[in-house]
Formats: structure tokens, C-alpha cells, sequence
């Protein structure tokens, strides 16, 4: 595997490096003040270069490093969630259990590797149980719209993203003991088809995918970034139990779900009157704008893996 | 005070404020938002909107670090002065000061307090609607101690500032806070207008505060 990992860091490492001098030779070229575009640009590949860093460190922790780092990723997207959405003051237990309990005990199941109670505890015990204490409270005001946005919150920022250490306790007949590089195939995939779809647009982009619900996607940006992506995901299919063609497919299917799942982002914030889930991530927002579509890839892509490779 | 005890005041000062304000990055992500004036080490007095105990850690937090030392949180002697721990953690490790609101004697009247304060150069964190607002009403009417620091030291700059999100962290009542985001808007400063009367004044920065909600629509 350190070998895999090692062709993986020194590939990230090649592409960050061409991207930001691409972005300075742009900047020292284009007419001053800079486009806020292009400053946006050098803003995002710069936080591309720590994200990429932590994500490595996490990698050499294994096992611990995911499992720690997604549960963060799961605080810090759920705090965003819940902070646009709306909620009572009589929510306030069932919010401290969404922090308190739901996060910690999902990712011990994750830890634990207990898969029957993993799949189940979100959308049927804290489906039921939630809007139950909601209802203990006696506050009916708002109440479906309460209940259904703490719904949301969970099913999307912590069981969805749970779903990508989750892959590390999947068994693989001859895969065993490299499932870290399966995370490392989603997240690079993803990401790459997210930031292929955004160089497909700005270079070809014309016609507008959704002008109602996000006016940036275009159907050039999503068609180029797409079969780019999937030809990436055969380009990785040596670190995978895939072969080219099935590494393509899969690569197809979640980058396909990343899309909607920024699609769906998108249309939360702009009901909610927004234009960023929050200000983590310089030059790209929140934590969920940036992890919008992993959280939709993620789910579809462990099954598919359990469902197909698995014993 | 010898000076070494000074010196122990001093950095648990520091310490506390530096790490109270890491806590509250770490549950709240709090960030300023500058809109209508700018950090400056300028004495100012911080008008805000007053929710939860959390509400001065969180303005505090978004100033620099050498602002904060010479920033005082004016604080309810009636709740922080009750016992020793609290008057301990109010004024030894919060470096606030402590006003009551039944005051008796000339050396308890809460403006000569906080004039001695200004006097020093230093700045205050006042909530003038003179205690934690639970009602439904976004915002309470002020109450005169703003006008009268204002008339006394006119140099005095005053920015209003307002804290969202901070009664969803620790409403009414609760210990455990739910972290969720909330940012601070600074707005433009505000000043008592020549032949201003009182009421017309607070008033007047009641509405320039309120109007600095960026989300207003959301706080019921």
C-alpha cells in the first residue's frame, strides 16, 4: 500500500504545484485590480494545498486519523446545518444530542464496525425518537419544519459522511488491509470531478444546467467534468479492487451523485437566503460546500462496494 | 498589590482570555464582521445586544488581543458579586466590572464607575438594555447609562454590536451550549447629536443596533 500511497501524494503534490502556478502566471498576466474570479481562484487552491496536507496527515494515522477527522467534518458541517436552519428555543436538547450523542455514538459504530446497528441508527431510531422529544416539549409551533430540517441535518452531516471511514470496515477478498486507498479513491474522484467541473465551465461553459437553483453549473461544465472524472477514476483503478472499466463506472456513478448532492446544496441555501453554508474554508465556504457532494457520493459508493465486491 | 502578585493577575488575565476565546472559535466559530467601522485601539465603548452570559466572551474574541487587555465587560454586581468564586471569575479572570443596579452610596453609582474606567484610557463592552433580554421582543429598550457616558466623555467612540445566534447557543436557562455559528457586526459609530435629548438618543442607537441583525427575520 505505500507504495499506491506514495504515487498518490507525490500525483497530488504535481497537480497543486502546476495549479498554483498557473493561478500566479494568470495573476502577474491580468490587468490590475485582479478579477475577483481569479483572486477566488489562488484563494481556493491555496486552501486545497492545507485540506490536501490534513487529509494526508489523517491518512498516516489510518484506522484513528479518518474516523477522528470525518467526525470533525460531521461536527463542523452539522453546526452549519443546524445554524441556518430554523429551530426553537425548546429545541435546544434535541440540538445538544445531535453534538452530544448522534455524532460521537455513529462513529463508534463506524469504529466498532458495527454494520447492522451503523445502517439503521440515524434514519430509524433517531427518526422516530427525535421528533418524539420535539413533541415531549409541547412547542407545536413550526413543528414539521423543526423536526424535518433536524431530519436533514443528521441524515446529511453526520450518517452521510460517516459512510466514508465506513469503507475501511468493509471486507474485500484480496483487498484486505487497503481499504484506506478505497477513501482515498471516493474523496480524490469526487473532489477532482468537483474542481473538473468547475475548470469545464469556466473554460466551455454556455448553457445553464439549472438556472433556478444554481446559476454557476452549466451542462458543459457537468458533461466535461464527468467523463473527465470517470476517466481519472479508470486512471486510479490500481489502487482499487476494480478494474479500469469498473473503476470508470463507479467513478461515473458518484461523482453523478456528488453533482446532485451540490445541486440539492444548493437549493437549501437559496430557500434558506444564502450564498455559503459558513466561512471555514477560505475561498470556498463552509464545510459543506465543500463536502456537499461527497456526502451524496459517499452512501452510494459503500453500497456499491459492499454489494458487489464484498464476501 | 507587590508586584509579583500583579504580575500572577496579569497572566491569568491572559491566559483566561486567550483561552476563552479558542473556546468560543471552537463552539461558535465567531467571526467580526466590520460594517461601518474598523479594529482600532481608538477607546471606544462596545454597545450590544445581550442574550447570554456567552455574549462579552464572543465580542471580546473579535478584538485583538491588545484591545481586549485594556477592554472591560461592564457586569450585574447582583449576580457576579454574590459569592467570592464569582466576583473571582468576574474580576480576577474576566478583568470586568462589576455595577449594581440598587445603588446606595456616591462610590457605588454605576457612571462614576465606569467614568473611572474610561479615565484610564480604557474601553467598556456595555449592554445597555441593562439585562439578559428573554422576551420575544428582538432587542429592549435602553436604559440612560449610554446617553450619560456619552455626555461625560463626548471623545468616547460608540459601536454598536450585534451578536446573532448567541440566545440559540445558551438560551434561557441552559448550561450546555449547542454550538452553532454566530458572527458579530460592528456597525457605524453613533454619537449624541447637538441639543439631542435623552430618549430621542437611546433610541436612536436602540434602532442602529437593531438594525445590524443580519438574519432578522430568523430570531423568534
Amino acid at each position: 500500500m505505500r507504495h499506491e500511497i506514495s504515487i498518490l501524494i507525490i500525483g497530488l503534490f504535481v497537480v497543486l504545484t502546476t495549479a498554483s502556478i498557473v493561478a500566479a502566471t494568470l495573476s502577474a498576466r491580468a490587468p490590475k485590480p485582479l478579477s475577483v474570479t481569479l483572486i477566488n481562484l489562488t484563494q481556493r487552491i491555496n486552501a486545497w494545498w492545507v485540506m490536501v496536507a490534513l487529509m494526508t496527515v489523517a491518512f498516516f494515522f489510518g484506522r484513528y486519523g479518518m474516523t477522528i477527522l470525518f467526525a470533525l467534518i460531521s461536527f463542523a458541517a452539522l453546526r452549519e446545518f443546524v445554524t441556518l436552519t430554523h429551530s426553537r428555543r425548546s429545541d435546544h436538547w434535541v440540538l445538544l444530542g445531535m453534538f452530544g450523542i448522534i455524532i460521537p455514538f455513529q462513529y463508534w459504530l463506524v469504529w466498532t464496525a458495527w454494520y447492522g446497528l451503523f445502517v439503521i441508527f440515524i434514519p430509524v431510531y433517531c427518526f422516530l425518537l427525535m421528533p418524539a422529544i420535539t413533541a415531549l416539549h409541547g412547542d407545536t409551533e413550526r413543528f414539521l419544519e423543526r423536526i424535518a430540517a433536524q431530519q436533514w441535518a443528521v441524515m446529511i452531516s453526520v450518517y452521510c459522511v460517516s459512510h466514508v471511514p465506513a469503507l475501511l470496515t468493509l471486507d474485500v477478498p484480496g483487498f484486505q488491509g487497503r481499504n484506506l486507498l478505497l477513501i482515498a479513491f471516493l474523496i480524490i474522484v469526487v473532489q477532482g470531478s468537483d474542481v473538473l467541473q468547475y475548470i469545464f465551465g469556466k473554460l466551455f461553459g454556455k448553457h445553464r444546467f439549472s438556472p433556478t437553483v444554481s446559476p454557476s453549473k452549466t451542462w458543459e461544465g457537468l458533461i466535461g467534468g464527468l467523463v473527465a472524472s470517470s476517466l481519472l477514476g479508470a486512471l486510479l483503478s490500481f489502487i482499487t479492487p476494480f478494474t479500469p472499466l469498473q473503476a470508470s463506472a463507479v467513478a461515473f456513478i458518484a461523482c453523478t451523485m456528488g453533482f446532485l448532492g451540490g445541486l440539492v446544496a444548493s437549493a437549501i441555501k437559496r430557500d434558506q437566503g444564502v450564498k455559503d453554508w459558513g466561512h471555514l474554508i477560505e475561498g470556498h465556504g463552509g464545510m459543506l460546500d465543500r463536502t456537499d457532494s461527497l456526502v451524496f457520493a459517499a452512501p452510494i459508493f459503500f453500497h456499491i462496494v459492499r454489494y458487489f465486491w464484498t464476501v | 498589590m507587590s508586584k509579583l502578585a500583579l504580575k500572577t493577575y496579569t497572566l491569568l488575565q491572559t491566559v483566561t482570555s486567550v483561552s476563552l476565546s479558542a473556546m468560543a472559535w471552537a463552539v461558535t466559530g465567531v467571526r467580526p464582521i466590520w460594517s461601518g467601522s474598523q479594529p482600532s485601539e481608538r477607546q471606544r465603548i462596545y454597545f450590544a445586544n445581550h442574550t447570554s452570559h456567552g455574549d462579552f466572551i464572543l465580542l471580546s474574541a473579535c478584538l485583538s488581543e491588545r484591545e481586549r487587555a485594556i477592554t472591560h465587560a461592564i457586569a450585574a454586581a447582583e449576580y457576579w458579586g454574590k459569592s467570592r468564586l464569582r466576583r473571582f471569575i468576574a474580576e480576577d479572570m474576566l478583568s470586568s466590572v462589576l455595577i449594581s443596579r440598587q445603588w446606595t452610596s456616591e462610590e457605588q453609582n454605576p457612571i462614576s464607575i465606569m467614568l473611572s474606567v474610561l479615565d484610564q484610557g480604557h474601553s467598556l463592552i456595555l449592554f445597555p438594555e441593562g439585562t439578559r433580554n428573554m422576551s420575544d421582543e428582538p432587542l429592549l429598550p435602553f436604559r440612560s447609562g449610554l446617553y450619560n457616558l456619552s455626555m461625560a466623555r463626548p471623545d468616547v467612540e460608540l459601536i454598536p454590536c450585534w451578536i446573532e445566534n448567541m440566545s440559540r447557543v445558551l438560551p434561557k436557562g441552559q448550561f450546555l451550549p449547542v454550538p452553532l455559528l454566530c458572527r458579530i457586526v460592528f456597525g457605524t459609530p453613533v454619537a449624541v447629536a447637538p441639543g439631542e435629548d435623552r430618549r430621542a438618543f437611546l433610541d436612536r442607537a436602540h434602532d442602529a443596533l437593531q438594525a445590524l441583525n443580519p438574519r432578522p427575520a430568523r430570531d423568534d
